[in-house]
């Protein structure tokens, strides 16, 4: 139930905020070094960084509950224990993606 | 549609459901899915790999083919399941007719439009003078 709800969240997020970002920074790299020190500025204030890790964990976690939901329409990991083991998973494995990204994303540095 | 014996049970359901339609725009919304698991992994992986995130760098990783075909995709394919998905979220939650068809209509033109100016801009980047 809540992962289905997060599923929904996180397309919605990915939809607007994420393609919005993607689109602006494709724009900005054509729009030479200015238009891209200002890109660069504002996606690594601290509000742009708590956007940036936040699509990167709607990334993850509606990657992994849109796995779950492919093996759910095939008629699987409907047994309320599975099901539940699962959607816990993806929570899991979503938050442990973004970490994991950050930590070399960091590494590598801007 | 031909359903015979040996058609599977989604076969034999398909677009047969009260609207009469529908089932093509669920199955897109799977395929694209698919293709975004791989593509959004390709880009996460990217930004990753590339030794730097500036300006000159980035422009040379899409002005190569292997940056700007995975990128060209993307974004066709991106907008495309965002507005597959919004289309679910605007069906379940707007019933009123005018409503519903003025709201479709309105995020259409949003992911097409912004679809097209992603493109326009990675294009400029792809056939344009590297660094």
């Amino acid at each position: 139930m809540a992962v289905s709800i997060l599923h929904r969240v996180t397309g919605g997020g990915l939809s607007v905020v994420g393609l919005a970002v993607l689109t602006w920074w494709l724009l900005a790299i054509t729009g030479g070094p200015a238009a891209y020190a200002t890109f660069t500025k504002v996606m690594t204030s601290p509000v742009g960084l708590v956007v940036l890790v936040g699509l990167t964990w709607a990334f993850f976690q509606h990657l992994l509950s849109g796995i779950r939901h492919l093996a759910m329409d095939t008629g699987a990991a409907f047994e309320l224990g599975t099901n539940k083991l699962f959607a816990v998973m993806t929570i899991v494995g979503s938050l442990f993606l973004t970490a994991l990204t950050w930590y070399f994303l960091m590494g590598v540095g801007q | 549609m031909s359903v015979g014996d040996s058609a599977t049970p989604l076969g034999r359901v398909r677009g047969l459901g009260s609207a009469r339609e529908g089932g093509e725009h669920w199955l897109t919304e799977r395929v694209t899915s698919i293709a975004l698991l791989l593509l959004g992994t390709w880009l996460i992986a990217s930004l990753l790999i590339l030794p730097k995130l500036d300006l000159r760098t980035v422009m040379e990783w899409l002005h190569a083919p292997s940056g700007a075909v995975p990128m060209a995709l993307l974004i066709v394919i991106g907008f495309k399941h965002a507005l597959d998905g919004l289309k679910v979220v605007v069906d379940d939650y707007v019933h009123e007719p005018a409503n519903n068809f003025a709201l479709n209509t309105f995020l259409l033109f949003l992911a097409v439009g912004g679809g097209a100016l992603a493109l326009f801009a990675l294009a400029r980047i792809a056939f344009g003078v590297a660094g």
